[in-house]
């Protein structure tokens, strides 16, 4: 289970998140929803410790989950990645095991399985060898699914993986959360824009602008 | 008799050592430089190395004062200078272009004051733009050791530093210490400029770090083949400039610089896949097929 207790942050001396607090039992499905600017990606960011603090625990199985960020898989916004950056698909999704091979080691054949098994997941095996900035808008929301998949995470974080994608990838992420949620996994979404998906959530997390 | 012009004209400078001390020093930099530089690149931070090296002064200074190695004092200065900018950058909105700006005018004006109340012997001149033909076993030595340091660390750690390069966030997000790859980061980038200064100076430096790793990335799609084909570059670029400057009687480190330079501008103009005047042709044709390919 995921607790979030009185959650709070200060972004250079304004309050940006004020005591949110929340829980999330395995196998749920929750939408992080609100307009603009009220603060879904530093939620999202506050729950791993990305940004600092100024109140609050955030604890997964009753540890404090800044202790076991290895389970979990965080998938950025698009604009946060550079996509004239050299490297290729299958580099992106091999990044996921980086943690897990530990220091000092090359992927083994074993992490090929995975990433192999990922971009399958995904439809994107056919483009492995292609340059990321060769990719449509929704084929790059693919590799970081991707990514995030091959990591085997137990919590899974998008910020905004619905911006700017085309119906097909639309179809294969709403279908991999489904599968991750059968598994028992917990995901939170960030969007501002639902849709007709909304009602493959389970809970709405809805923050608002004070 | 052709072969023999040619091998007369590629070996007869080696007689002399001050030509082959050059030669390996300039081997040396070809290698580390683009190495280092394609990490500058990707992370969209060129310029910090020329900033970086206008800081290596006041510490270059102070460590002839006190007759230690220039390894020390330059590598001291030039890290508190990285740091100042971050520093600045966090505690401030003072953007980071301008946070460079003024931190590398100021550790340059105190180094130049320095030199003259310290009254070194430094020749700021070759400090400026390089001396390769001066160039001593020492210092070939020294840069060799940081070559090696250096080249060893991006392998060991390459997956972690790909990772940290492209998602900073995500790095961060599975916990790993981007604090120490931030400080080993600017650490190499600043042993690097030591290792550099004595071939092209540093007002130049900047044109190794960036250029010939620049010219690979127009030509190849993952960051290690950026590295591998810039060293190449490099290298390439070192040693053709040292000849030209040897056979023209032209100072050598802008000789280097402009081959370099040089290699680039072939490549932007005819890389095969962002060529400009190759990418209309590849363009045209992907269309054709494009074309071909829709039912209608």
């Amino acid at each position: 289970m995921l607790e979030v207790q009185q959650l709070a942050v200060n972004y250079r001396g304004v309050r940006g998140l004020d005591a949110v607090s929340f829980q999330v039992e395995p196998g749920q499905l929750v939408g992080i929803i609100g307009p603009n600017g009220a603060g879904k990606s530093t939620l999202l960011k506050a729950i791993l410790g990305l940004v600092p603090k100024a109140n609050g625990v955030v604890k997964y199985c009753t540890c404090p989950l800044h202790q076991q960020l290895e389970k979990v898989a965080y998938i950025p916004q698009r604009s946060q990645i550079d996509w004239d950056y050299p490297i290729t698909v299958w580099s992106v999704v091999t990044m996921a095991r980086t943690r897990q091979l530990g220091w000092f080691r090359s992927p083994s054949r074993a992490t090929r399985e995975i990433v192999k098994a990922a971009l399958e997941q995904v439809e994107m095996f056919n483009l492995r060898d292609r340059r990321i900035g060769e990719l449509s808008g929704g084929q790059q929301q693919r590799v970081f699914l991707a990514r995030a998949l091959a990591q085997q995470a137990d919590l899974f974080l998008f910020d905004e993986p619905f911006t700017g994608v085309d119906k097909k990838t639309e179809a294969v992420m709403l279908q991999v959360f489904e599968e991750l949620r059968s598994t028992g996994k917990i995901l939170l979404i960030s969007t501002h824009e639902w849709g007709q998906s909304l009602h493959q959530l389970d809970r709405l997390c809805c923050l608002i602008n004070r | 008799m052709l072969n023999s012009l040619m091998f007369d004209l590629l070996f007869a400078p080696l007689d002399y050592e001050f030509m082959r001390n050059a030669i390996a020093i300039g081997l040396i930099v070809g290698v580390l430089c683009p190495v280092v530089g394609s990490y500058l690149i990707v992370q969209r931070m060129a310029l910090l190395g020329d900033v970086i090296a206008h800081c290596v002064l006041p510490g270059l200074s102070i460590s002839f004062f006190l007759g230690i190695d220039i390894l020390i004092g330059a590598f001291g200065s030039g890290i508190l200078g990285a740091f100042l900018i971050a520093w600045i950058r966090s505690q401030s909105r003072v953007k980071v272009d301008s946070a460079m700006a003024l931190t590398f005018s100021t550790f340059f004006a105190l180094g130049v004051l320095l030199i003259t109340v310290l009254r070194n012997r430094l020749d700021l001149d070759s400090f400026l733009f390089g001396d390769i033909l001066g160039v001593t076993p020492t210092d070939i030595g020294r840069s060799l050791m940081i070559t090696i340091v250096i080249l060893l660390a991006v392998k060991l750690f390459y997956k972690e530093i790909l990772f940290y390069t492209f998602d900073k966030t995500g790095a961060q997000a599975i916990g790993l210490p981007t604090n120490a790859i931030y400080f080993g980061f600017m650490a190499a980038i600043t042993l690097t400029i030591i290792a550099s200064m004595q071939a092209v100076g540093v007002i130049l430096v900047i044109s190794m770090l960036v250029g010939p790793a620049l010219t690979a990335y127009l030509l190849v799609k993952e960051l290690h083949q950026m590295m591998l084909l810039g060293a190449a570059i490099g290298m390439f670029a070192s040693v053709t400039g040292i000849y030209i400057s040897y056979y023209y009687n032209v100072p050598s480190g802008p000789a280097i610089v402009l081959v370099s330079s040089s290699l680039f501008l072939l490549a932007l103009l005819l890389s095969p896949s962002q060529g400009i005047l190759t990418r209309s042709a590849s363009d045209r044709l992907s269309q054709l097929r494009l074309n071909r390919s829709k039912p209608d």
